[in-house]
């Protein structure tokens, strides 16, 4: 898809100009009214601190990381898993489906307070768990409407065909399936560093991202803290992208299901 | 005949160009002439691409003309519809899902500002005129396809417009609800006296309906034909069974076929032995 | 089907105490397997009744009544927060729909927002609260939480609200001009009540989002009166009564469920009269 000079610039100028311009107008605010740092740090003071703790904002970025991954990947398998068990069961898919309505409506990181209970102080096993869970719902939900909602004109020919229930799962059903797992996978990455985010608020071990920001405000080093929020940004953005590049290979030319919301 | 008051539409030296001097331009009208009296049904017929649809909409002003001038009731085409001098019905109903029926019909006369005692009293009256008054309160996708249309034809004519423009507005019906409303809408046209526009790809429905067929072609699109048609004023089911009305249709369809279809070059001198 | 549901969950919870290690357990060497024990896991009947008993020793309140008032609490917060939020987003989305340029240089900005966990910057936005001083007024510590709720609810509001208002039927734009109607008039006539389904499920993310954000807030500031200071509070004395943090976390959930059953019930009045969407 060419795309003429012209629109690229068309679709690049704007944003420029409302980021460059926030950024101006946040760093000379600061400085006209003389913003106290523990209120709002420049945007200059922020870079510094960053570019000064770099390599400690890539040790926490790391554990954060890890933690979302493997919840992502678990919560992903699972997910699958249990998708393809629900369509099986038809009846199961009554049963599921309120509880994820449900979970979706409430605060169910709150959850990890709970598992910290669960497990050694020091384990990283409370987080990574309420990933799984987050993360296996909408991948769970997604999939299995993928599996399910096949067009009937599709499910008439393969029983024409007199293909059985397996055949039509791995031809039509599964085919059918994967751009709902995609779409499942660009909200779930970043739901998951959000999660793992939020589930160091809870106590536990205090080696993430999370943790960091709440220590550094603490000791009112606020840009420092700020510095972490970035760090934090560019891991889920990261997230986001990567899961976006996988989509692009394993589906070329981008064949997007249609926009579904989470559950 | 015609009285000494402004056509209903004059069309004068029309074209109307796509994309002018980009390298996807298309011309789609050229050197369009047409007038059309007060009362007269007129329908615009022809293949895909002549061009019909993009003269009604010229018409209305929804688009610009490239060249030329259009007329409605006496003025320019735009103040036609800055005072809402005509009425418009498309294929698709259109009618809004979170109105009631006859707050559809309604709202061309909320935008102008009626008050809504008067609203309500011509939006019943029109539900009336298209006998579906008892379906007032009922929500667009509790009627069928037929009977959305009969109230996209009320919100046409609510502001009691002298002009109706319509584009194909039948098309997603069936033939037994398409000639039922046929002979509906002439009878509601008979009793508000409104000028037709109509475009449309049937030939039967074209002769049915109108006064005069303008038949039309494309690649330039420009009118190659007028076929009129004096069926009387009069017109309902049996005139379809009529020899006159088999003679109309098979005249305008060998106009039609002086058209080649798309992708050829038109047959100059089949053209000219027709006009 | 629900309650069905809940029951089952229930009887898995007691069937892992029953055959679940004790203090743990491990697969392959990872610790994954959670304590079974009834300190870490309380049973199902202990949590539910732990409701009708006192908040402490000694005090008169029961839990329930301590748990209610601490997530009315938190809810009124989510709800403000869920207003503002909803506010500036329909009024953000008009604006990038009238204006293209605005379109164009907010929504990458927007779409953005929604792959990182702006909940990082809770803390910070909680720390405003009783160190900020504007001019005699004092910025108290709940508007920190309301705000971080209406700033996560925006992003959803704002970007469904836009894809709504600008994905009319051409021809319903077309008759409205054929009406010479104005962008104002076509704005309220017909983008508006056309975006509706569009901007229900986006409600439904900005009520989660600004529940989250509350929710988030008291944690990060332990502030005082909401149900996530009280699951911290209680958390903390899991070892000794266990049942206890249970009750505030399922307060906590019914909370969510009632900030969801509220854009149910505005799903409800709006989608009232128009044609039931196919589904499955």
């Amino acid at each position: 898809m060419s795309r003429s000079p012209r629109s690229v610039l068309a679709a690049i100028v704007p944003p420029l100009v409302f980021g460059v311009g926030f950024l101006l107008i946040w760093e000379t605010a600061v400085k006209v009214f003389d913003f106290q740092p523990y209120f709002l740090p420049a945007p200059s003071a922020i870079w510094t601190a960053f570019r000064d703790n770099t390599a400690l904002i890539w040790e926490a970025t790391k554990v954060s990381g890890l933690n979302a991954f493997v919840g992502l990947a678990v919560g992903t398998a699972l997910g699958v898993s249990m998708s393809f068990v629900l369509a099986r069961f038809r009846m199961l898919n009554d049963l599921i489906t309120p509880v994820s309505i449900g979970l979706n409506a409430v605060p169910i990181f709150v959850l990890v307070a709970l598992f910290n209970n669960m497990y050694p102080v020091t384990s990283e096993v409370p987080r990574r768990l309420m990933v799984t869970l987050v993360v296996y719902f909408i991948v769970l939900v997604n999939v299995a409407r993928g599996l399910r909602e096949v067009g009937a004109i599709q499910l008439e020919l393969m029983r024409s065909y007199a293909a059985s229930d397996v055949a039509i799962l791995r031809k039509v059903r599964v085919p059918n399936a994967v751009p709902y797992l995609f779409t499942a996978l660009r909200i779930a990455a970043p739901a998951s560093v959000i999660t793992a985010f939020v589930s160091e608020y809870f106590g536990g071990s205090q080696n993430g991202l999370g943790s960091r920001i709440v220590g550094n405000i603490a000791l009112s080093n606020n840009a420092e803290a700020w510095a972490y929020v970035l760090g934090a940004c560019l891991l889920g953005l990261t997230f986001y992208l990567v899961a976006l590049a996988l989509e692009r290979v394993v589906t070329p030319g981008g064949v997007s299901a249609r926009e579904r919301v989470g559950a | 005949m015609t009285d000494a008051g402004p056509k209903a539409v004059e069309v004068r030296g029309l074209s109307k160009v796509f994309n002018a001097g980009k390298p996807n331009e298309v011309p789609a009208l050229v050197d369009i002439e047409l007038v059309i009296e007060p009362g007269e049904f007129v329908s615009l017929i022809g293949p895909s691409g002549c061009g019909k649809s993009t003269q009604l909409r010229l018409i209305a002003n929804l688009l610009e003309p490239t060249a030329g001038e259009i007329l409605v009731n006496g003025k320019p085409a735009r103040n036609a519809r800055l005072d809402q001098d005509y009425g418009m019905a498309f294929q698709q109903a259109g009618l809004f899902d979170w109105r009631s029926v006859v707050k559809n019909v309604e709202l061309p006369l909320e935008l102008k500002g009626w008050d809504r005692a008067k609203r309500r009293t011509r939006a019943l009256e029109m539900l009336e005129l298209v006998k579906l008054p008892e379906f007032a309160d009922h929500y667009p996708w509790q009627l069928s396809g037929g009977m959305q249309q009969r109230v996209a034809i009320a919100r046409a004519l609510a502001a009691h417009p002298p002009l109706l423009l319509m584009d194909e507005p039948f098309g997603a019906l069936d033939e037994m609800t398409r000639e039922h409303m046929q002979a509906e809408l002439l009878r509601i046209c008979g009793e508000t006296s409104t000028t037709v526009v109509f475009v449309t790809h049937s030939i039967p429905e074209a002769v049915y309906l109108s006064t005069r067929v303008i038949v039309m072609s494309p690649r330039p699109g420009r009118i190659t034909d007028v076929v009129e048609v004096d069926l009387g004023t009069h017109r309902d089911l049996d005139t379809r069974e009529a020899d006159a009305f088999f003679k109309k249709v098979t005249e305008v369809r060998e106009a039609l076929r002086g058209i080649q279809p798309v992708g050829v070059e038109p047959d100059i001198e089949q053209v000219s032995e027709e006009a | 089907m629900f309650a069905l549901a809940l029951v089952l969950v229930a009887a898995v919870w007691e069937l892992y105490k029953v055959i679940g290690p004790q203090d743990g357990g491990t697969i392959f060497g990872w610790t994954i397997l959670p304590r079974a024990n009834d300190q870490a896991m309380p049973h199902v009947w202990d949590m539910l009744s732990r409701y009708a008993q006192p908040e402490r020793r000694g005090s008169t309140t029961s839990i329930f009544q301590v748990v209610v008032s601490g997530a009315w609490f938190t809810f009124r917060l989510a709800l403000t927060g869920f207003v503002l939020g909803t506010a500036v987003g329909l009024g953000l989305a008009v604006l990038m729909a009238r204006f293209r340029f605005v379109e164009r240089g907010l929504l990458p900005y927007l779409i953005l927002s929604q792959t990182v966990p702006l909940i990082a910057l809770a803390p910070l936005v909680v720390s405003w609260g009783g160190k900020l001083h504007v001019g005699g007024f004092e910025w108290p510590r709940w508007l920190s939480a309301a705000v971080l709720g209406a700033f996560l609810a925006f992003f959803p509001v704002a970007v469904g609200t836009l894809r709504g208002l600008t994905s009319t039927p051409p021809s319903s734009l077309e008759l409205m001009d054929s009406y010479a109607a104005s962008w104002r008039q076509t704005l309220f006539k017909l983008r508006f009540p056309a975006a509706v389904p569009y901007i229900i499920p986006s409600l439904k993310l900005a009520a989660t989002a600004s529940v989250v954000g509350v929710v988030v807030a008291e944690l990060s500031t332990g502030l005082a009166g909401g149900v996530g200071r009280l699951i911290i509070e209680y958390a903390r004395e899991a070892t000794s009564d266990p049942a206890k943090v249970y009750t505030a976390v399922l307060g906590a959930a019914a909370l969510g469920l009632v900030m969801f059953g509220l854009v149910a019930l505005i799903d409800l009045a709006t989608m009232r009269n128009r044609p039931k969407e196919a589904t499955g």
